[in-house]
Formats: C-alpha cells, structure tokens, sequence
C-alpha cells in the first residue's frame, strides 16, 4: 500500500515538475513582452501551453490573433448595415481585417511550422499597425476602439512571443 | 511577406513577386544559424532528500532516472496548432516560391491574384526559334483590333454612344508582357475601323493603384453611363470601383473621373481578397426601382456568381445566396449575364425577361483558361438562374469557342439592336517571342449572338456584318468534286487576308456503302492526331495559312464518324502549323450539330497569325493563333482538301480578299 501511494506521488512529483518546467518557459517568455498580464492570460486560456514549446506558444498566440480579428471583421460587417455614413471607412477597415486574416495570420502560421519565425514575428508587426490604421479611419469617433486595442495588444504580444530564433 | 505594402517594380519583368511574396526561400534557408539543441540533462533536483531507509534511496534514483527519462522524451517539438493544409494549395494566398525550383520566370499575374495571363509551353522549356524580322512582322493582323504595340487583355466596358461604338481594353503601357494594367480605348463607327484614342484610366489611386482592372458599361434609361471595375489595391485586395464620363456630351468619351467614395465594394464575408472581381453589365429588378449586378467569385472549388442591389451604384446591398453555382469548376472570372429572344433575331436589352427569353449566363473559367456558357430561365424574384441542362452546366458544357478565346463580354448595341460580343485572344507563342516583337495578343472580331432556334440548345455567333465591306476580289468554286486523299489548291493574292466561306456534300452513293457495323465513335479533336489522321468519311475542309510544300499549313476541317451527320466533329489542326518549337501546336475543336438537310459548312476569317473559324453558320466557333515559318506573304497557300478514306466531297463557296482596315490613331489634328 505504502509502495503504491508512494509510486502515485512518484508520477504527481514528476509530472509537477514537468508542469513547472513549462510554466516556467511561459513566464520566461511573457516577461519578455510588453503585456505580462495579457501574455499569461492568453496563453493560460490554452490548455495546449502547458506542453508547448517556444514555436508552440506562438502558435498560440498566433492563434489568439486570428479569433480576436474576426471578431472585429464580424463587428464590421454588421455595423455597414447600421451604420451607412461611415461606410468608406468600414470598407477600408474590411481590407484590412481580410489582409490580417487572409495574408498575415497564415504566413505567420506558416513560417512558424517552417523554422524560420522572424517573418512570423514582422507579420503580427504589420497586423498591428493594421488594426491601429483601421482605427484612424474612423477620424476619433470609432464604434470599435475596444476591439481595435485588444487586437493590437495581442498581436505585440504574438511578436514579442514568437522567437527570434528557433 | 506581410500585410503592409511594399512598392515593386512592375516593369521590370523579372520582378515577378507581389509586394505579399515572402522574399525568402523557406526550402533553401541559409539566412539564419540553428541553435543547437539544448542539453538533456539540464534539470536538477529540487531540494535534496534525507535518506533514511534503503527503500527511500532506491526511490530517489530511480524518480532522478524517471524525471530525466521523461525529460528526453519531452525535448521533441510539438506544436499544439496544426497549420491546416488547404492554405498551401489555394492559389489565393501568395506563396513564396523557391528560384532554384523553377526553369521559366513565374507567372505575375497568378501572384496577383488574377489568371495566368501568359502562354505557357507544356513542358516549360525555353527553347526559342530563330524567328527573323519578316516572320514577326508577318504576324501583325490586319483588321483584328490590337493597340500599337505592349500588352493587351480583357476587354471591357463596350458600349455605344453618340454615334460610336467604344471598346476599352486591359493594357500595358510599358511592355509586352502583363503589368501595371490601365484602360486602353480606341472607338469604331461600325466595329470593324478602329482609332485609338488616349487611355481613359491608369492606376493611380490607392484602391487601383495594382491595376485597373476589368469592368462593364451599364448605361442608365437618361443616357447616363455607369462603369464598374476592379481595382486591385496597394495590398493587391481586389475591390469595386465606380467611374463615370467627364463629359456625357463628349462622343468620345475622353475623360474619364473616379468615384470620390470609392471602392464601392469590397469583399464580403467568407470570400477570400483575391477571389472578387469583373463586374457586370447592371439589370433592373422587376419594379424597375433598383440595379443588380454580379460578380464571380469561389467558395473552395465551387465557382459561384454574387448578387448586388443598388440604387445608385455607389452602396449596395448583397443578396443572399447566389444567382449560380457550379461544385468543381473553381473561380469564375468575366461572368456575363444576358437574354436573349427565342423567337427573334435581334438582341435584347440586359434588363428584358419574360416568356420567349432566355438567360445566358457565362463565367471564364481561371483553372482551365476558356469560356463557358449555358442557357437557361432566370427567375427575378428569387434571383436565381436555372440551367435547361444541368449536364451542361456552366463550366461543364459548352463553350463560346473551343479555341483560344478568353475573357469575353457582351453588349448591347441599342441602335442596331444586336447583342454583340468581344472576346480576348493571346498569344500562344512564348513570352520571350512576345518581348521580342514588341506586343502581344488581339481582340476577335466583334461577333452577334442570337438563340439557335434550330437546336434550342446553344447559342449562335457570327461576326459583325461589317467585316464583310473589307471583301475585295473573290474567287468561287462550285460543286468542285474532291476524290478520296485529293487537295486542291485555291487561288488567292492575299492568302494572309482572307473570307473563306465553303460547304462540302458526302456524295450520296459512295456514303451510303460504306457505313460500318464497328463505328469509331470515340474521336475527339483534341486527341485525333489532325488531319492527317485519315477515317472513311473524313476529315475534308480547308487548309489555311500553308506553304506550296505542305510542310507547314493548318487544316480546318470535318470528321464525319460512321454514325453519319449525327456525329460530326469540327476541328482546327495545329500541329503542323509552324516549324517552330516554342509555339502551341494542338487540335481544337468539338462535335456539332449538323441537322437534316444541312451541308457542312464553315468559314473562316483568316488574318495573319489569328484564324476565326465558325461551323454551321456558327453553332461551333474555334479562334487559332497560328506562328508559320515559311507560309507567310507571298509564300501562303490556300487548299481545299478530303483526306477520308472511303468517300468523296462536293465543295462549294467563295473565297475573298480581305483589305486591311487601317487601325490608327485618331486624328484629332484633322478636326
């Protein structure tokens, strides 16, 4: 009996340690970005980060981009039904939504799985300065400033997440 | 490589990736070093253990053995997101292509987001021909509409006003080869003489500044005229874009200004940036209030036709569902959308439906580069097109031309009341051949399309009836008897420049003791072998464009099978075209309906390197690019040939000189 508890603490101890092990690659990681709290916060939400490494936490984060922009893209979409003065700037705000959706997230992606991250790294970059262009479109009176900054926040984090190197 | 744009040099061909191509090379990466692998054994205790018993320092060993076992196996990379697949393969998204894998410069237009637009050799080689001067002089047509010199594509918005007919057309100022695409426009009182005029629009806003790229004419009930087209933006988004005349007074419609508000249309949800272009031509809905127009598009490999309302072209509401979609045939460029009479000759206006109508609906097809059509009966409540046969539905039936025709888009001439049809013809020499004469591709000429009344099933184009009045000398032959393996040659003195309009008979009593129990009804132009493939009741027809020797030439002919009239091919035999090795040598052509009492009969509009060949008073059309060697001036022969094997032919018809028709600029000195 003692031998079998004993045996069960056994794979407890180890598999903390390997918990904590990667835990501790997150917080490394995190303190490098610019949003610690909003790094954790995202990649704690995926139960997968506990066993990622460095080209899995971007994965992550890569995809954390991608759901919080089409989030924005929907709010868009549904706001040129309601809000027809600001049409030209919707329809800029689409192109640039689409392009973070359709070009960056997937290139990002892509370049993660293929070892080569910097250029995953410049992607989140531009996403960024996407969203923050999409945002002066609106001229300081955006229905969408919310979502604008947290797709911005995320995607400095997803470069700032990504490797430099692998 | 990202979202942000980066300006690219156009002109230079090389220069062959958009501003979204990585400009690296993923399978030959030597830009940076791997880190070696961390070391397995970097973990260490923590804290340390009082080992009382025996049995305590057996578990300290063997939990160290088991953490650093467990260690080594969790140093293997696993990624927790899977890149999905279909991303690699969908042509929309741009790919980085490694240089060293490629013998031949990548296509620009594909990276752009538009179909291939070169010729290219199937092998991919870059074998090139000693072509001289006179050879690539020859080449330039006489009376098809081409620019000066450059690059052309797709035409768009054709349309009639104040007393001309104006054609403007994808182009290229600075090469012979696709890029930085502006508006061509050249206007004609009667389709046929054409003069060029100044361009009507270059890239030169954000959201066109990749290109101007194709579009329609609507012209309103009061005469205005409303032109739509795809601009592709800096970030190569393909968007819709507004444009009307400066001067609605001005016959020549010189000036031509951009939307301030535009784009008017930008992808909507679920279609890719690169799947959204070629707007049509607009129609009334049934209460006359409000336009619609549709633009193709795809969803995964189903070609699809979207659906807008508008009032005043500038926003727009998008209708749920599609006009059409057809599973397997990929993205749908250039769709057209028109009625036409079933019961009159004459062409109907975009916006007539009714009982005695119906719909013609045609996509150009990007994965295989040819224009398809259907008919079928469009319901205005329900904004949906039904084909009559879905067997034949677009894309997997019947095609304008079975050719090299691509692009095409109709009109409707108000005046004459014809629905008239323009159609892009490239090269199918090679690029380099291209960038050595200086230009590259032509427009056919203009064609009239009505209902066939006669089959019910297809449609009719012939060309425009001003073609005729470049008719010089003729020459007529009459029941001219062709024996078995006979050629007989015709004169003509410009047999570069020619109309050659013939019928042929089976003579009855030999066709009649040679039909077989085995009947070979698996021949299929493209697979034939050409002319000189020989069966018992065909090929006969013409043989343009040949030298004395026959060593080159291009038959056009009819394969009749042994199931007599019911199967009939009509065919365009390249293969022994040219001596060259870099231009396209195949067989085109296709069955066609061939009716009780009908003689085969075909004619052919023969102009340099570009033939138009129309079966059955054109039931079946096939458009050749043709690149002799030595059948060029004064060495080209005309014949007239039967190679079948167990029958002869009668042969009627006329053969005409045909004058070139002076296209040039326009002489604004002379006003």
């Amino acid at each position: 009996m003692r031998r079998l508890i004993a045996t069960i603490m056994l794979i407890f101890h180890v598999h903390g340690l390997l918990q904590e092990k990667n835990l501790s690659l997150i917080e490394t990681t995190c303190r490098h970005t610019q949003n610690y709290k909003l790094c954790i916060h995202t990649l704690l939400a995926n139960r997968g980060s506990i066993h990622a490494n460095e080209t899995g936490l971007g994965l992550i984060m890569v995809d954390a981009v991608k759901a919080k922009a089409k989030e924005t893209l929907y709010q868009i979409y549904k706001l040129k039904a309601f809000r027809p003065k600001m049409r030209a700037a919707l329809n800029q705000c689409t192109i640039q939504y689409k392009l973070i959706l359709e070009i960056d997230v997937p290139v990002a992606v892509d370049s993660l799985n293929k070892g080569v991250p910097q250029y995953a790294r410049d992607n989140m970059a531009d996403s960024s300065l996407q969203a923050v262009f999409c945002e002066g479109n609106f001229h300081g009176e955006s229905p969408i400033t919310q979502l604008t900054n947290e797709v911005r926040d995320l995607c400095i984090v997803a470069r700032d997440v990504i490797p430099v190197y692998l | 490589m990202s979202s942000i744009f980066k300006l690219i040099s156009l002109s230079n061909p090389m220069a062959t990736y958009s501003s979204r191509t990585p400009p690296y090379d993923l399978e030959n990466s030597t830009s940076y070093t791997p880190i070696p692998d961390k070391p397995a054994a970097s973990f260490a205790p923590a804290g340390h253990w009082r080992s009382k018993k025996l049995f305590a320092g057996i578990l300290v060993s063997s939990f160290l053995l088991l953490s650093l076992v467990l260690l080594f196996v969790n140093q293997q990379p696993d990624p927790q997101t899977k890149v999905n697949g279909t991303n690699q393969e969908d042509s929309s998204t741009p790919k980085s292509i490694s240089p060293t894998a490629r013998t031949s410069p990548p296509s620009r237009g594909v990276s752009q987001g538009v179909s291939d637009k070169t010729f290219r050799l199937a092998g991919g080689e870059n074998v090139t021909y000693a072509w001289t001067n006179v050879m690539l002089s020859w080449q330039r047509t006489a009376y098809h509409f081409q620019p000066e010199h450059n690059w052309m594509n797709d035409p768009n918005g054709p349309l009639f006003h104040k007393g001309w007919y104006h054609l403007f057309y994808q182009y290229n100022p600075e090469s012979a080869v696709w890029g930085k695409i502006s508006w061509g426009h050249a206007v004609s009182k009667d389709l046929i003489h054409w003069l060029y005029l100044p361009f009507a629009m270059v890239p030169d806003h954000w959201y066109d500044i990749n290109g101007v790229w194709t579009g329609s004419a609507t012209i309103l009930p009061d005469g205005q005229i409303v032109m739509l087209y795809t601009g592709d933006t800096y970030d190569a988004v393909q968007v819709q874009c507004l444009a009307y005349p400066a001067n609605l007074s001005d016959p020549l419609l010189l000036g031509w200004v951009k939307y301030s508000g535009n784009p008017v249309l930008v992808p909507p949800p679920g279609i890719g940036v690169k799947d959204f272009r070629d707007p049509t031509t607009a129609w009334l809905t049934p209460d006359g209030y409000k336009w619609r127009i549709t633009i193709g598009s795809k969803f995964n490999k189903t070609g699809i036709s979207l659906v807008y309302e508008t009032v005043d072209f500038k926003s727009y509401d998008m209708l749920d569902g599609y006009l059409h979609a057809v599973p397997g045939t990929g993205m749908w460029e250039c769709v057209d959308f028109f009625p036409v009479s079933m019961t009159e000759v004459n062409g109907l206006d975009t916006s007539v439906n009714g009982p005695g109508v119906k719909h013609v609906l045609k996509a150009s097809l990007d994965d295989d580069k040819n224009d398809y059509y259907a008919l079928g009966v469009y319901d205005p409540f329900e904004n949906k097109w039904i084909p009559d046969d879905p067997e034949l539905d677009v894309g997997i039936g019947l095609r304008y031309d079975y050719g090299k025709y691509y692009a095409s888009k109709t009109f409707y001439d108000q005046i004459t009341q014809r629905r008239i049809l323009w159609g892009w013809i490239r090269e199918t020499d090679s690029e380099d051949d291209d960038v050595l004469k200086g230009w590259a591709s032509v427009q056919s000429i203009p064609r009239t399309v009505v209902f066939d009344q006669k089959t019910g099933s297809n449609i009719i184009q012939w060309p425009v009836s001003k073609v005729e009045e470049l008719r010089s000398e003729s020459v007529e032959f009459d029941n001219m008897k062709l024996g078995p393996g006979s050629i007989v040659p015709l004169r003509a003195d410009t047999p570069s420049q020619l109309d050659i309009v013939a019928s042929f008979e089976i003579v009855k009593e030999a066709f009649e003791g040679t039909v077989e129990s085995n009947v070979d009804s698996s021949y299929s132009c493209p697979t034939s072998g050409g002319a000189a493939n020989r069966g018992k009741l065909g090929p006969f027809g013409i043989i343009v464009l040949a030298d004395e020797t026959l060593s080159e030439g291009t038959p056009i002919y009819f394969y009749v099978t042994a199931n007599g009239k019911a199967e009939t091919h009509f065919c365009a035999d390249e293969l022994r075209s040219s001596e060259a090795s870099d231009v396209a040598k195949v067989v085109y052509g296709s069955k066609v309906p061939v009716l009780d009492g009908e003689k085969y009969s075909l004619r052919s509009l023969v102009d340099h390197s570009i033939v138009e060949s129309f079966a059955q008073g054109g039931r079946r059309v096939i458009t050749s690019r043709i690149y002799p060697t030595k059948a060029i001036n004064g060495a080209a022969r005309v014949f007239l040939f039967n190679n079948a094997t167990g029958v002869s032919v009668t042969a009627s018809g006329k053969i005409w000189n045909m004058i070139s028709a002076d296209i040039r600029r326009f002489p604004f000195n002379q006003l």
